[in-house]
């Protein structure tokens, strides 16, 4: 029997779901962690990246942050947070993904604000905006976007990531990969790889509709304008 | 269980920065620092070598590039874990899946940045080139690689930084170069810092050197973009 069809016997299966270490359970405890790490890097790069966006200054620095995040393996990182003191509580993984999901966020929220027309900051500032007013309804709608591009793309890292952190000993649905590999079952682990693939593409899909609902403006077909906006994120981010 | 293990990791000397580890796990050090280097140049040149016609059969036809960029969009949604895992009931607990999935996401990158390159040569350079009398062939080697190289060899640095960080990855299936230090002598040794300390150090080194050692050959391949920046 081909591992395929092994892992479709294994996932057709209801106890493998069900069980107190089953699907649903890891399931669970990957979306907390993710969804915990999300919270987390939002809290912190939403309103340094406005911040800076707004000033307009700071673009070198986030540049360097970025560069510099992409060259630090996700696992060693969760493997460093593993063997502190908060290691074996839930927020060693969350702030080891936290500290990935930033980067991708605030470059993008950065770019959006800073990115905004000056004539307009202008106008708003002379119909007697305060700086508040202007960052909240005059900057805000503009940069959306991007902003939620970032967050699209921090949200797929960290659901992706948070696969990792069951070598760590973090139950999530990586431990399904793990166990399969423990047990040298390949219908177990490619059974595992579906799953955690699935997540990932449902986080893609369900953040990129949020992303297009709350979006201003015109409607138009989702998919292929986030793609174009987050292709030109990737070449300010990547231009050195 | 738990409880047991934090109470092992705390009384035993753990520090952090321990150089005489290294020296005394040199030859176990080594051949994962070799193993590390070696997956990650095959994958990038692979990937290099299948994403460059890629590119060029993208730029021929919009639908084709469309798709292209569609397909690789998706494969960098799958995480490396999965990657390896999908991977490793065909070619099982070996250097070849860690380096089938590395050559997937190198390529993903390595198109977009081709393919950005090449879009990027303006169409009067194209005309030109045609009126001196270019065929397809020349122009493309004498006239819209030198033009897309910046692009090209951007990729190339991104590919690579990425590549390094995520061979560490492999250690699922036991050729993780550094992440089999990082995993196996450290957390998997009663959480020993010093081994975990060193291979992320040592990824970082690693990232780094190799994109300042692209960015040498960036420079020795476009001289001419020196010529006005220099004074």
């Amino acid at each position: 029997m081909s591992a395929f069809s092994a892992a479709f016997v294994y996932l057709n299966d209801p106890y493998n779901w069900t069980s107190a270490r089953g699907i649903f359970f890891l399931a669970g405890q990957h979306l907390r962690i993710a969804g915990l790490a999300m919270l987390l890097a939002l809290l912190v790069a939403l309103p340094l990246a406005v911040w800076l966006g707004h000033a307009r200054r700071g673009g070198g620095f986030l540049l360097a942050l970025s560069n510099v995040s992409r060259a630090v393996p996700t696992l060693a990182i969760l493997t460093i947070f593993a063997v502190t003191p908060i290691g074996f509580s839930i927020w060693a993984p969350v702030i080891a993904l936290a500290v990935f999901a930033v980067p991708p966020v605030l470059a993008n929220t950065y770019v959006g604000f800073r990115e905004v027309d000056q004539d307009l900051v202008e106008a708003a500032r002379a119909m007697g905006m305060s700086e508040r007013q202007i960052v909240v309804r005059a900057e805000l709608p503009l940069a959306l976007p991007l902003v939620v591009t970032g967050i699209r793309t921090a949200a797929v890292q960290v659901a992706a990531t948070a696969t990792l952190a069951s070598l760590l000993g973090n139950p999530t649905l990586g431990t399904i990969i793990r166990a399969g590999f423990g047990q040298q079952d390949y219908g177990v682990v490619v059974a595992g790889a579906l799953l955690v693939a699935a997540l990932a593409l449902v986080t893609d899909v369900v953040v990129g509709t949020v992303g297009w609902a709350v979006a201003p403006g015109q409607k138009r077909v989702p998919f292929a304008r986030v793609r174009t906006r987050r292709a030109e994120a990737a070449g300010v981010a990547s231009a050195r | 269980m738990l409880s047991g293990a934090l109470l092992a990791a705390d009384s035993a000397p753990n520090p952090w920065f321990d150089f005489s580890w290294v020296g005394d796990n040199w030859s176990t050090i080594m051949p994962l620092v070799g193993q590390h280097v070696r997956l990650t140049v095959i994958s990038v040149l692979i990937g290099a070598v299948i994403a460059f016609p890629l590119a060029l059969l993208a730029r021929r036809a919009k639908g084709l590039a469309a798709a292209v960029l569609g397909l690789s969009t998706f494969v960098y949604t799958i995480p490396s874990l999965a990657m390896f895992a999908f991977i490793a009931p065909f070619t099982g607990l070996s250097e070849t899946t860690v380096a089938i999935g590395l050559v997937l996401y190198s390529l993903v990158v390595l198109v977009r940045n081709f393919l950005a390159g090449l879009q990027a040569v303006p169409e009067e350079v194209r005309e030109a080139a045609r009126g001196m009398g270019y065929g397809a062939g020349r122009m493309l080697l004498r006239v819209e690689l030198p033009l897309a190289l910046p692009a090209i060899m951007t990729g190339l640095r991104i590919a690579t930084v990425s590549t390094v960080a995520l061979v560490t990855v492999g250690v699922i299936v036991g050729q993780g170069g550094l992440g089999q230090v990082i995993i196996v002598n450290g957390f998997g040794a009663n959480y020993y810092r010093p081994p975990i300390v060193f291979g992320t150090l040592g990824c970082v080194l690693l990232a780094l050197v190799a994109d300042q050692v692209l960015a040498v050959v960036e420079r020795v391949l476009t001289p001419w973009t020196r010529q006005g920046a220099a004074t």
